[in-house]
């Protein structure tokens, strides 16, 4: 078994099928179909680019060029992770926040998995490092992007119940506590579910490419597994981080409730 | 014991506002809503931020942990908050000091029970009882109610005023009671020997004008 290389041809039929998609939808007054082309060109564009720079990435193996992807990486994500929340802080708290929890858990995690357990030489070689850290980033992104999602909007909910355990004399954190616990779990669900239903309903992406690149399944299996464990750690690490940071600054040196460091209230 | 001294507690509607309060003083607070009297003892509480020091005791506020100072200077808003199902976990373990728990909650017409009872099926007036029942029950050294009485009928009305009435003599807690209702003032003032204050034009004045 080995890699079958696809022709450019081969990739232009498969597109047909989305041109197809297109004209359906024009038919059908879906009113999608312009969507449609343009995610399907901007797939095409962005791909291509990350294949090549990767090819020139591998092609170097310099620690400055992959710390250049991998920051450039974590800035789309950090961005990402903002844009998905309804009432994100003010100022640059409202990049930071998620920013800084999946630099420290996904890089954390990678630094980790590259050199304890995968063993690469060197730890940094960007065949392994911008694969495993594109997926790390990417599942912590949504989990951290949900769990600060669901910690602003739960204390912009909820700002009666937290005052009124302030003015019971609870501390900051005992007034957060039932706001802070929803946020984390709801930030985790998502990577629990893939991993309970992981190769039941469909085979995991990466396990797929392997297969399709020739690997026996038994290692693609084994792979599968590793990045599992290693994004479920660095997905919960994450969450964890934001919802720490985040709630310790929804309240102030004097432990007040602090919904004016978010955004929608006019101040 | 409870004293308090105000000093230039600025908030945002109101002029820099400075007061004492001896220990065991009534002091009643009207003005026009939105003039600032809950966003006043929002600032005393420490719940907003904003400029000036507060005193109990002579112990200054910023020398105080803020959970600490709230669990003594107790606020109770006009509107109820609750974040457990049921009414019993709202009060305190050590709940009553002197007065226990079952007399303060009869002392405001309620059985024992009621700690079993759902806070969702409380009635308005219920829950602005209970709410005061579980401030009183923190033993707080002063008292700052926020129209305390406005839900209630006049059989429950008397009883928050001589359930306050009874407490701000037994701990000696300096009280500073916002009410809307003329007649309440008048009644407050003269059976507890209080002084009336307004607010007029963004200014805490003694009432009545001179």
């Amino acid at each position: 078994m080995g890699l079958i290389l696809l022709s450019p041809f081969d990739l232009a039929l498969a597109s047909v099928l989305v041109l197809l998609l297109a004209a359906m939808s024009w038919w059908l007054h879906l009113g999608v179909g312009r969507r449609v082309l343009i995610a399907a060109a901007r797939s095409t564009v962005q791909l291509m680019l990350v294949g090549l720079v990767l090819k020139v990435l591998f092609e170097q193996t310099h620690p400055g060029l992959v710390a250049l992807m991998a920051l450039f990486m974590l800035s789309v994500a950090g961005f990402e992770a903002m844009q998905r929340q309804k009432r994100r802080f003010r100022g640059p708290w409202g990049y930071g926040v998620g920013s800084v929890s999946m630099f420290v858990s996904s890089f954390g995690v990678l630094v980790l998995a590259l050199t304890v357990v995968i063993r690469v030489e060197p730890w940094y070689q960007p065949q392994y490092l911008i694969p495993l850290l594109g997926m790390l980033l990417g599942n912590a992104m949504s989990g951290v992007a949900i769990a600060l999602d669901s910690l602003t909007r739960g204390a912009w909910d909820a700002r009666g119940p937290i005052e009124a355990r302030l003015l019971a004399g609870a501390t900051w954190e005992q007034a957060i506590a039932s706001v802070r616990r929803d946020a984390l779990r709801s930030g985790l669900i998502p990577i629990v579910n893939a991993m309970s239903t992981a190769g039941l309903v469909n085979l995991p992406g990466m396990m797929t490419g392997q297969i399709l690149a020739g690997s026996p399944p038994m290692e693609a299996a084994k792979y599968q597994l590793l990045i599992m464990f290693l994004i479920s750690a660095g997905t919960g690490l994450g969450a964890v981080l934001a919802v720490w940071i985040g709630s310790r600054h929804l309240f102030d040196e004097r432990e007040r409730l602090r919904l004016d460091r978010l955004k929608g209230e006019e101040a | 014991m409870g004293g308090l001294r105000l000093k230039a507690l600025r908030t945002r509607v109101l002029e820099p506002v400075s007061l004492d309060l001896q220990a065991g003083e009534l002091v009643l607070v009207s003005g026009p809503s939105g003039s600032g009297k809950s966003l006043l003892l929002r600032a005393i509480a420490d719940l907003d931020p904003h400029e000036g020091q507060v005193w109990l005791d002579g112990e200054p506020r910023s020398s105080m942990a803020a959970h600490l100072w709230r669990r003594r200077v107790g606020l109770l808003p006009a509107e109820s908050f609750w974040w457990e199902d049921r009414v019993g976990p709202h009060f305190p373990e050590d709940a009553g000091g002197p007065q226990t728990l079952p007399d303060l909650l009869g002392a405001l017409g309620f059985g024992p029970e009621v700690l079993d009872w759902s806070v969702s099926r409380l009635s308005t007036g219920e829950r602005q009882r209970l709410a005061l029942a579980r401030l009183l029950a923190q033993a707080p050294e002063v008292l700052l109610l926020d129209e305390a009485t406005a839900n209630l009928d006049p059989a429950n009305r008397d009883r928050v005023e001589s359930a306050v009435a009874r407490y701000r003599g037994t701990h000696a807690a300096a009280t500073l009671w916002v009410s809307h209702d003329p007649e309440q003032r008048e009644r407050l003032t003269a059976q507890g020997g209080g002084r009336q204050l307004m607010i007029r034009d963004g200014r805490l004045e003694p009432w009545p004008w001179a």
